[in-house]
């Protein structure tokens, strides 16, 4: 078997892996990092957005020796200690959440978004870059406000606050 | 209002594990050893099969056991049952074939698991799983429900000619008749209540294992109700006694009724795991919950309303066809009737309703409760017929409706149930002003400016929830009682554990039912833990559905409170020296009438333990209490939904531009939260209209099989929704409950669907109204303009 060596979340890790092991499978199964989840297996659902080398990739996309040398950032790595990510607190601050199983694949979605289209966030921009993540609890209303507030508060540098408007 | 009571918008406990990946969900759970189960399921819709060889397979690497259906058999495991018996109105009962958890000669649907693989790694049992071959004898199939009903229609359960589970009937046919014979008018329908599949985001999964030296098992799985699941596994289908048997449903990613269910695969992990003397996992890949999930709704019907010259509703008769699919689901066949035909009445007071069901086996997915369960389809029914009746009597649909509005209560319909309060106009005028209804004609000129159709549409609703009278149900042929257990535990230090039968999948229960305790406690939210979702923690409980979890769970709290309360004033008489009668409990604060001398919860807490001043023994040490609740009536949330489209009818696409829903919930604990199911109900509804269909092909293969084929909702296909409330408590439980959960998926098809047929000026619109669908209806109607 292949060995593959990451930093996962700022750890340098390494594993022997089957060759077909998904990043998500390693993820889960190898490094025992399940929050990071698996809603389908067409690639559509989102529930496993991870951020490698700081772009927002469907972890069951990709093979994990594909993700050889890279920096992998899951929801696990998102919080400082026990501070939480302004988008984090968004997402509570705003009841952007139900049975939370979509959530750690909307917040790394959403931290893409942040990264490329910058703080200030339509509603309807924010609704189609959602078009790769599904949720069937939310209606994605308080989704897509908890993502413009948390755009708005990681803009502040103050989670609580702004997050909580 | 106290920051943390009733009434005030608490953020979530749950919601930090959530959004920082510290859930624990099913497929999370590693256990020491476990190895994995994979089915192979069948490509057929209906075949016999005639030989089954693993040797190969079972000598494949990592391969530990592969089972199949006479393996069960072996082990004299009963079949998967339905619990709720309806007869037929000849009198005879339910025509329930046998359904065995891996078919042992025939296969009855594309999808049905045939056998189980278990290998080491998931990889392994793939592999080995696509090394067994099946040889199947290939058997004529029916999908279509109609035609399953046919004289010569291929057959699929010895038990039931021509495919009948029964022929029910509700109401008093010859009192339709007769007010149909007085009727100034009649609008007719014939609709279809598309089939569609619950698709909560975490996929079926279930983790066994088996405890030789106790013979006792756990399982791990997604459920809603894992008590039930726990009572059926073991009283009939035999796997272990109920107390050697354990049930955890931990965190749960959504359930939408498909999780309520017991199914074939939570019995065969079971078994392997005792097999294999190892845990054994099964986790649902996408495809498969396709056709491993219960799908909802499906139903043909032909529905007839009968008015008078003043648009008075004088009667109703509906007939509908309910798909079941190849087997009788754990509920399936309560869907169809008690909570679809009991609310056919809607808001209106009609004195005469008559419905006949029939429901039959067809080679598809077994059908079963979604979102809504039977009071959606009730409700497109109802409020289709509304719209159009409206339409061709020319009278504004807001004022129909208001003309046959119940308004005095207790209301008792002519269809069993009897509704205890409400107040339908006041739903209706808010929702009409918070919609702009007045203003809708500028906003339709303002889209035809644009070479853009427009259409409104209303949906006045009612559900029957918090299901409900043990008594009622059992009348009517449920096989379970369907009260709430609570258990109120004060810890010596001054926290609160409360144990409740009911289960939250994403409804919020760790902090709405939190609330509850503490505004009546008077004692902090954050020293109250609410646990579920354990039989090994939980006596008993008939879990969540049916919007009962607040009405009927939150319910049982409240009767365990009051006797904590009551114990503690006693512990507190003591500690204050003081009669019992003189103890006033206010605040938190325990305080003895009339006098300055009082102890907080926490000392009261704490020396019910110490019991040190307990003189005479009277009283028992510690302070925990549990109960049970069963309500007196359902529950009979009710609003209503304004919906406005706007059609590109170059492209056929429809946007929902507006949405708005007001709803009598009763009482609400947390407007948050309460909003929050309110948006995802809406969107379901929105998706059962404009995009989310079951297609099976002829021959029964499953056409929709992946998020490839079925359309889910997206963000970009809403608006943002306008949602409010009216209130008038709920007079049957303590609390004023009446339940929130299904609200959207129950108002929103018809509302859509009545905004559809307004732009496009014609009823015949099937759902879901897609692009193609209403691109077709336009094209119709643009020949049919071009031939006049």
């Amino acid at each position: 078997m292949p060995a593959v060596s990451m930093t996962v979340n700022g750890k340098a890790v390494r594993a022997e892996v089957d060759s077909r092991t998904l990043l998500v499978q390693f993820l889960r199964e190898t490094l025992r990092l399940t929050g990071t989840h698996v809603g389908c297996d067409t690639s559509q659902c989102g529930a496993c957005v991870v951020h490698v080398d700081g772009v927002a990739v469907k972890s069951c996309a990709m093979l994990a020796v594909q993700a050889e040398g890279a920096e992998v950032l899951t929801i696990e790595g998102v919080a400082t200690g026990e501070a939480l990510h302004p988008m984090q607190e968004a997402f509570r601050q705003n009841h952007g959440l139900q049975c939370g199983y979509c959530t750690p694949g909307m917040i790394m979605t959403a931290l893409d978004i942040v990264r490329r289209k910058g703080h200030e966030l339509d509603d309807q921009t924010i609704r189609e870059e959602l078009e790769g993540n599904l949720c069937r609890c939310t209606g994605y209303h308080n989704i897509v406000k908890s993502i413009a507030a948390g755009a708005r508060a990681m803009a502040s540098g103050d989670p609580a606050l702004k997050a909580a408007e | 209002m106290s920051v943390t009571g009733i009434g005030a918008p608490v953020r979530r406990k749950e919601d930090f594990r959530f959004i920082t990946g510290a859930g624990r969900y099913t497929a999370d759970i590693g256990l020491p050893g476990q190895v994995h189960l994979h089915f192979l399921r069948s490509t057929h819709a209906h075949a016999r099969i005639t030989r089954i060889q693993a040797g190969h397979a079972s000598r494949m690497p990592g391969v530990l056991a592969i089972l199949t259906g006479a393996d069960i058999a072996a082990d004299k495991l009963g079949p998967l049952v339905c619990g709720w018996m309806i007869h037929s109105t000849d009198g005879s009962p339910m025509k329930m074939a046998p359904h065995p958890t891996l078919p042992i000669d025939t296969v009855r649907y594309v999808g049905e698991p045939v056998v189980a693989v278990i290998a080491e790694r998931p990889d392994q049992a793939r592999d080995a799983a696509e090394a067994v071959v099946i040889d199947y004898e290939e058997l004529p199939a029916v999908v279509d429900p109609a035609t399953a009903q046919r004289d010569g229609a291929p057959q699929i359960h010895e038990i039931a000619p021509r495919n009948a589970i029964f022929h029910w009937q509700l109401g008093d046919a010859a009192a339709v008749d007769a007010a149909f014979k007085q009727a100034a008018s009649v609008t007719s329908l014939d609709i279809v209540n598309n089939r569609l599949v619950p698709n909560a985001i975490e996929p079926r999964a279930a983790i066994a294992e088996y405890d030789p030296g106790t013979e006792s098992y756990t399982l791990w799985n997604t459920s809603q109700n894992p008590h039930v699941a726990r009572l059926v596994l073991s009283a009939f289908v035999g796997v272990a006694p109920e107390h050697r048997l354990r049930v955890v449903a931990p965190d749960v990613g959504g359930g939408f009724g498909s999780k309520i269910f017991i199914y074939a695969e939570e019995v065969v992990t079971l078994v392997a795991a005792r097999r294999v003397h190892r845990p054994v996992r099964w986790i649902a890949d996408r495809s498969e919950a396709f056709v491993a999930d219960a799908h909802g709704r499906d139903h043909v019907t032909k529905a007839e309303m009968a008015l008078d010259r003043d648009g008075k509703i004088l009667g109703l008769r509906v007939k509908t066809i309910a798909n079941l699919g190849a087997y009788m689901s754990t509920f399936s066949s309560s869907i169809p009737t008690y909570l679809y035909a009991t609310l056919l009445s809607g808001q209106y007071a009609i004195p005469a309703i008559h419905c006949a069901v029939d429901a039959v086996y067809t080679n598809t997915v077994p059908v079963d409760a979604y979102r809504g369960a039977g009071r959606p389809e009730a409700t497109y029914v109802v409020e289709r017929l509304m719209e159009v009746s409206a339409r061709r009597l020319g009278i504004d649909p807001a004022e129909l409706r208001r003309r046959n509005f119940i308004t005095s209560f207790p209301h008792q319909t002519p269809v069993i149930m009897s509704y205890d309060c409400g107040n339908y106009a006041a739903s209706l005028d808010k929702a009409l002003a918070l919609a702009d209804y007045a203003g809708f004609g500028a906003r339709k000129r303002e889209s035809e400016a644009r070479g853009k159709l427009r259409g409104i549409g209303l949906s006045a609703y009612i559900e029957a929830c918090g299901i409900a009278p043990s008594q009622a149900v059992g009348s009517l042929g449920a096989g379970v009682g369907l009260w709430e257990s609570a258990e109120v535990r004060v810890n010596p230090t001054g926290s609160v554990e409360v144990l409740t039968g009911s289960h939250s999948h994403g409804q919020g229960h760790e902090t709405t039912f939190a609330q509850l305790v503490s505004g009546r406690l008077g004692i902090p939210i954050e020293s109250i833990s609410i646990v579920h979702g354990d039989t090994d923690k939980v006596q008993f409980g008939m879990g969540t559905y049916g919007s009962r979890s607040g009405a009927v769970g939150m319910s049982a709290i409240v009767k365990a409170l009051d006797k904590v309360e009551a114990k503690a004033k006693k512990v507190a008489a003591h500690l204050l020296e003081a009669a019992e009668t003189d103890i006033v409990f206010e605040n938190g604060k325990f305080t003895v009438a009339g006098t300055d001398k009082s102890a907080t919860f926490g000392e009261v807490a704490l020396n019910a333990y110490l019991a040190h001043k307990f003189v005479g023994a009277d009283l028992e040490p510690g302070l925990k209490e549990g109960a049970f609740y069963d309500p007196v009536n359902f529950t009979f949330p009710a609003g209503c939904h304004v919906c406005e489209v706007e059609i590109d009818p170059e492209t056929g696409r429809v946007t929902v531009a507006r949405f708005t829903a007001v709803d009598d919930f009763g009482v609400v604990i947390n407007p948050m939260i309460v909003e929050g199911q309110v948006h995802g109900g809406i969107a379901q509804g929105i998706g059962q209209a404009l995009m989310e269909q079951v297609v099976y092909d002829e021959g029964g293969q499953l056409v929709t099989g992946s998020y490839n084929d079925y359309v889910m909702p997206r963000a970009a296909d809403f608006p943002l929704l306008a949602v409010d409330t009216t209130v008038t408590p709920c007079p049957g439980n303590p609390l004023g409950i009446k339940g929130c959960g299904e609200a959207g998926a129950i108002a929103a098809p018809a509302a859509v669907m009545n905004a559809v047929t307004d732009a496009l000026g014609t009823e015949d619109v099937p759902m879901p109204a897609n692009q193609l669908t209403v691109w077709t209806v336009l094209q119709r109607a643009a020949r049919q303009q071009a031939a006049e």
